[in-house]
């Protein structure tokens, strides 16, 4: 099944998910510059190519609503509501970092938005994300999780027994998996035989859409009736958004393993491209407008970077607290 | 006070604190219908119904996430393992995730799961379903870990368990589950975490268990006396948090100690208690420091093997000997 988009959004909102998108892009592309400068330490696994993804699913969840993320977790945490000086001050490890610089780029998070600190072990935010909804459904808070893993973390064990158990209690929570065809450097015609990630669903006896993880319109609208769908009550579904990373898997990846002539092709398909053309074409807004909102996002992104170059470091003796609730 | 066998005393806990706290739920692998298979939640499903008696199916690593992220967004989920062998699968859940979240986070989210299940071998059931691999958990910062040895102390320490807002890893042995003895009734009794017992005073050796080994120990401790050796025995209880303080109080008092745990004894618990008294009571020792433990080998079937395989009064008499010699 491929979700179908309904074209009637006014152009406010047009914008405001090309802004999303944009905060998303140009903060990565910051957080390379920075890790280049040798700024940010560590290693980063950037969401470039992907942001449509974030955003459309986002669009389409409440405030307290949760999300459950990955190693590649920035753009999750942008568009759930995370702000760019709490997340560039982890990737600073400065105290003022939305983990105090425990956690870093792969565990970035801020439950009083609903982003779970990032979950890095590929596939285990799936059973995770089934308990934050289990929680949902026994309070009847009517809150869903949407829970974000790759094609990588299609094939973990994790992920199998949790969607099954989500199926069978009918969670509220919609498994969001970013098809960006290579778990690392393997292919993923490698390591799934079937055509179709949502094919799965099945399986497990919920929903299996399939969207275009490329143009946020067509991930909001799967997201947007997963959403409905698990809110009714009617248990989980599974989207998957066939995408592409932009850039390498991590700093040290060259990329190659796949050819130019690919990459090219989904630079044509890049989601911002896709966005601002269709904004254009419907007169939703004008060239000057993006212009406007590029530079709204890169003042957004340069008060990030001032916030963490002038926070302080957490003192050594931090280190110790924090490891149960009552030492902190 | 009233006198209960170990499993009834735990379901007595569960039921109280289920009582209390709205928050609380089980889940587990046929715990609900079935009544778990070594009857600790009878009638529960049937008194709190299905969805706080949850039957999972056959998944340790689901069963792990669901209650570690359920514990996160404010329910207080007590998980079970059908035995601790079977949560080997779920260790990723449990150590890097429910252990690490509150850290990582720095501070910010607290995780109060409860990961409960039987220890140890079970009756000739073999290598897979005998082990409890308590120091593997103790090894691992941000999990507390509880090893009860009597009825009194599995209900109090439980409720305990319940309360503490961090993860717990709750060891009960199958062969404690039938034995009896007085539990306070009283709905407010708890037993706090990081305090040790001394179960029978002596002057001459200092003798550290947990769980099973406790009941040895003392069994030992009644055989020396009759030929005029008195140990002090030491329930430590709590693994994480360890009370060392109560252990060199009677080590700096007997100046011999021998530490005793059931599982393999290679890098097992006792080599940290055995440390831990070298470093800090190291000129009050006047003979080295004995352990007890498991044999290093896979747990074998044949009664006679099974038997050869774990400790018994008979090699806690010889250690204690050893440090009189």
């Amino acid at each position: 099944m491929e979700a179908a988009i309904k074209p009637e959004t006014d152009g406010a909102t047009l914008l405001d998910l090309y802004r999303q998108m944009l905060l998303i892009r140009r903060f990565e592309e910051r957080c390379n510059a920075l890790f280049m400068q040798g700024k940010i330490p560590s290693t980063l696994h950037l969401y470039i190519g992907q942001e449509a993804v974030a955003v459309g699913v986002c669009a389409a969840l409440k405030p307290d609503d949760y999300l459950t993320s990955t190693h590649r977790p920035h753009g999750h945490a942008l568009a759930k509501g995370v702000s760019a000086r709490a997340i560039m001050a982890e990737l600073y490890a400065k105290a003022t970092g939305c983990c105090k610089a425990k956690g870093g780029s792969m565990h970035v998070g801020d439950m009083a938005v609903g982003m779970v600190p990032a979950i890095a072990i590929v596939g285990a935010g799936a059973p995770i994300a089934a308990g934050i909804g289990l929680s949902a459904k026994m309070r009847r808070s009517g809150q869903v999780v949407a829970s974000f893993f790759g094609d990588g973390g299609a094939n973990e064990g994790a992920l199998h027994e949790a969607m099954n158990m989500a199926a069978i209690w009918r969670l509220p929570v919609i498994y969001v998996c970013e098809n960006n065809l290579y778990g690392a450097s393997t292919p993923v015609s490698q390591v799934i035989a079937v055509e179709h990630i949502a094919d799965r669903a099945a399986a497990y006896g919920m929903p299996g859409v399939i969207a275009d993880g490329n143009d946020v319109l067509s991930v909001r609208e799967a997201a947007r009736e997963a959403a409905e769908r698990a809110r009714r009550g009617e248990g989980p579904t599974l989207i998957e958004c066939k995408t592409y990373r932009l850039c390498g898997h991590s700093r040290s990846d060259a990329c190659g393993y796949r050819s130019r002539e690919e990459e090219a092709q989904w630079r044509e398909r890049d989601p911002l491209l896709i966005q601002s053309r269709r904004i254009l074409a419907m007169n939703a807004a004008t060239q000057e407008d993006l212009d406007r909102i590029e530079q709204e996002v890169t003042a957004e992104i340069d008060d990030a970077v001032a916030f963490a170059e002038t926070s302080p470091s957490p003192r050594a003796e931090d280190a110790l607290k924090d490891v149960f609730w009552e030492d902190r | 006070m009233a006198v209960m066998r170990y499993q009834e005393a735990l379901r007595l806990a569960m039921t109280e604190e289920m009582e209390r706290d709205a928050n609380v739920f089980l889940c587990g692998e046929e715990i609900g219908q079935y009544q778990g298979t070594y009857r600790v939640t009878e009638g529960l499903q049937q008194k709190f119904g299905p969805m706080r008696v949850l039957d999972t199916p056959i998944s340790e690593v689901g069963i792990a996430g669901l209650a570690t992220g359920a514990a996160m967004v404010g329910l207080r989920p007590v998980a079970e393992f059908m035995t601790w062998s079977f949560a080997l699968s779920a260790m990723d859940q449990i150590v890097n995730h429910a252990a690490k979240i509150t850290y990582m986070s720095g501070g910010r989210i607290r995780c109060p799961v409860v990961f409960r299940g039987p220890v140890g071998r079970g009756g000739q059931l073999s290598a897979q379903h005998s082990m409890s691999l308590e120091s593997w958990y103790a090894h691992t910062p941000g999990l507390k870990v509880v090893a009860p040895a009597t009825p009194a102390d599995v209900k109090g320490l439980f409720k305990t368990a319940v309360r503490d807002d961090n993860p717990v890893i709750f060891m009960e042995h199958t062969a404690l589950y039938p034995q009896r003895g007085e539990v306070p009734e009283d709905p407010e009794f708890t037993i706090p975490f990081g305090v040790a017992a001394v179960r029978r005073e002596g002057a001459d050796v200092t003798v550290v268990a947990y769980s099973h080994m406790v009941g040895v120990c003392l069994k030992a401790a009644d055989l020396l006396a009759q030929e005029g050796i008195e140990c002090e025995v030491i329930d430590l209880r709590t693994l994480v948090p360890l009370d060392m303080e109560t252990v060199l109080t009677s080590v700096r008092k007997t100046n011999r100690a021998v530490v005793t745990q059931e599982e393999w004894k290679n890098v097992g618990f006792a080599a940290e208690v055995a440390a831990r008294i070298y470093e800090q009571a190291f000129d009050y020792l006047d003979a080295p420091v004995e352990r007890v433990g498991g044999a290093d080998v896979p747990m074998p079937y044949a009664r006679n093997l099974e038997r050869a395989a774990i400790p018994h009064e008979s090699d806690v008499i010889e250690a204690v000997r050893r440090t009189m010699s």
